[in-house]
């Protein structure tokens, strides 16, 4: 296990490395830099004052040395100056952190509540009126694009409340608070929670077709019994391996869902750095993004073998 | 006891089917969603083949005199902010929408075919790089990766494509290669050997004919994907730029103040969007029980 664990984590080291490399080149694919674009604006253009800001910021260097000038200050916590705001990188994006990290949590609250009962329910009436229903409302959940559900639950406030819910810094109280932040969460969960169910349901249905479940039904256990306890147990095994799909899904969710309740959280600031065309910014929210998202995929690596004894990672 | 009724099992696995016909009528009775979004997709696609004939407007001509005009006869789903006609816009974006949405898949299919046969059969250092960098590129969710693209690529039609097509290739890729890996030990592909043929007509004759399957089934998958993740691009202004009508723009160019003043500028393009998807979703769920009968529910 000790060695297999080394190994896991280098992987994912050498992973995050590869993925900053491709972000870098990719965002140096751009014809024009920043000093182009902020010229653009002004029109005319001195090239003394052009290549007085690409020295400044470090762009008439070689391109392996700014990698490697990022890339050092990334590991020291020094992500550099936002083109945009000039203030530093790091002070942007803190305290952006926990607005998203919240809605993140919430929202899988919902997707998991919601999708796995309801995907239980769908699996053991299988093929019924009921299993219909609830797979067209998940399919239906997995069609919608994020931002639209969004706007659909700011149209419903409007015709039930004459107002829509604004995203404040400073809610008065917990339950503001969680009012707050669940609206928008249940428009990210709903979608993940459809996801949730599909693979519930699937994963219930090959499982219920398992023997001890016949064993178990033969010896007089309640419906209720071999149903949650006995199927759903190890149904789950699979689901929880596709958490980090779910994750990087609900991540796509929070970017347009951030945007349309104007949510001041990572999510959308990547949008905004984007249309800024910060790339200092969009660099590290997106290595952030990648570091998130490799690291859930190996914490669920790790719990597997501890969810399924059978898995024993040899060394 | 009752006994096995040999002629009403292969009936309902559609062992009597014979013509084209018969196949689509088995195909709607054996599966009745999938046929609903099969007819969806057709809908869809007869209203952006036909556009000018089933629209009154132009999708592009404003009227200020027409500015937020609610439904009406005139304008059966209204009219935006620079009273141009919703109904036009949307059957003009079921163009722009298709055209990227197949033609990223299309692309990213082909990129991913190509890497993942390539992978499959070359193996060695090609294999592992390869592998290394598609494993990279699918840690980020799918729509950062497209965010990223476009905003490197700039905003056109064909770049909205290229940003699109890149992301879906590491799915192709992986299982493309997997398939490969296993069809190149089977006796089919080792006779062909045998008698000399080519590896790369082998490839395109034998191991590709063979992968279809499962390529039909995520080449589905992925189109729904296309069409949300271009309406979402273009939603964040990342996408398809004007003059083209794109259903995403429509709605982020409305967003939340029309969400108070004029809600048909929000609900119906979000419709059309959830509504092909949904098509094509139902299609991809009954096709991938047809072809890949080891994923059936």
């Amino acid at each position: 296990m000790g060695a297999y664990l080394v190994r896991r984590f280098g992987l994912m080291v050498l992973t995050l490395f590869g993925i900053s490399i491709i972000i870098f080149m990719l965002l140096r694919l751009t014809p024009g830099n920043i000093a182009d674009i902020l010229f653009d604006a002004g029109g005319f253009v001195d090239p003394a004052d052009k290549a007085r800001i690409e020295a400044d910021l470090g762009l008439d260097r070689p391109i392996p040395v700014q990698y490697a000038k990022w890339i050092g200050g990334l590991l020291q916590g020094d992500l550099g100056i936002s083109y945009q705001t000039e203030r530093p990188a790091l002070q942007e994006i803190a305290p952006r952190i926990p607005i998203t990290a919240r809605l993140a949590v919430l929202a899988l609250a919902f997707a998991v509540l919601l999708g796995v009962p309801f995907g239980v329910i769908s699996a053991v009436k299988q093929d019924t009126k009921l299993d219909y229903v609830l797979r067209v409302i998940s399919l239906t959940g997995l069609s919608m694009p994020a931002f639209w559900l969004g706007l659909l639950i700011l149209m419903g406030f409007v015709a039930y409340f004459g107002t829509i819910p604004i995203y404040s810094d400073a809610p008065t109280g917990f339950w503001n608070a969680l009012l707050m932040y669940s609206v928008p969460a249940a428009a990210v969960g709903f979608r993940s929670s459809a996801l949730m169910m599909r693979l519930t349901r699937s994963s219930m249905l090959e499982v219920l077709r398992q023997d001890y479940i016949r064993t178990a039904r033969s010896k007089g256990a309640s419906e209720v019994t071999i149903n949650y306890y006995h199927a759903l147990k190890n149904a789950m095994l699979p689901v929880v391996t596709v958490i980090g799909i779910e994750a990087a899904f609900l991540l796509g969710g929070l970017i347009v869902t951030e945007t349309v309740f104007n949510i001041p959280g990572v999510a959308r600031f990547l949008v905004e750095a984007v249309r800024w065309r910060d790339y200092p910014m969009v660099q590290n929210l997106v290595m952030f993004i990648a570091v998130v998202v490799v690291s859930i995929n190996f914490i669920i690596d790790m719990l597997y073998a501890a969810l399924d004894p059978r898995i024993k990672y040899g060394d | 006891m009752s006994t096995l009724d040999f002629n009403a099992e292969l009936a309902a696995a559609g062992a009597h089917v014979r013509s084209r016909w018969g196949a689509l009528r088995f195909f709607i009775r054996r599966y009745p969603l999938g046929a609903a979004g099969a007819l969806i997709m057709f809908v869809f696609l007869f209203a952006a083949a036909f556009a000018p004939y089933i629209t009154t407007y132009d999708p592009l001509s404003t009227n200020a005199a027409a500015s937020l005009a609610r439904p009406s006869m005139a304008h059966w789903l209204g009219c935006d902010f620079m009273g141009r006609d919703v109904w036009s816009r949307i059957i003009y974006g079921a163009r722009i929408s298709l055209m990227v949405s197949f033609g990223s898949m299309l692309l990213g299919s082909g990129i991913g075919v190509t890497l993942g046969l390539l992978s499959g059969y070359l193996l060695g250092w090609f294999d592992l790089i390869t592998q290394r960098v598609l494993e990279m590129m699918q840690a980020l969710p799918l729509l950062v990766m497209a965010i990223i693209m476009a905003a490197a690529l700039g905003p056109s039609l064909h770049n909205t494509i290229i940003a699109i097509a890149i992301p879906l290739v590491p799915y192709v890729a992986r299982v493309i290669r997997s398939n490969t890996l296993t069809l190149r030990e089977q006796p089919f592909v080792e006779a062909a050997k045998a008698i000399g043929m080519p590896e790369l007509r082998i490839a395109i004759r034998h191991v590709l004919p063979n992968t279809m399957s499962p390529l039909i089934v995520l080449a589905t998958a992925q189109l729904g994907s296309a069409i949300l993740v271009e309406a979402t691009l273009s939603f964040l202004g990342l996408g398809v730029p004007e003059p083209h009508p794109s259903w995403g723009r429509m709605l982020s160019e409305s967003a939340a103040e029309y969400v108070r003043t004029a809600p048909w500028l929000v609900i119906f393009p979000g419709l059309a969007i959830s509504f092909v998807v949904f098509g094509v979703n139902l299609l991809g769920d009954a096709l991938r029980d047809l072809l890949d009968p080891r994923q059936r529910s």
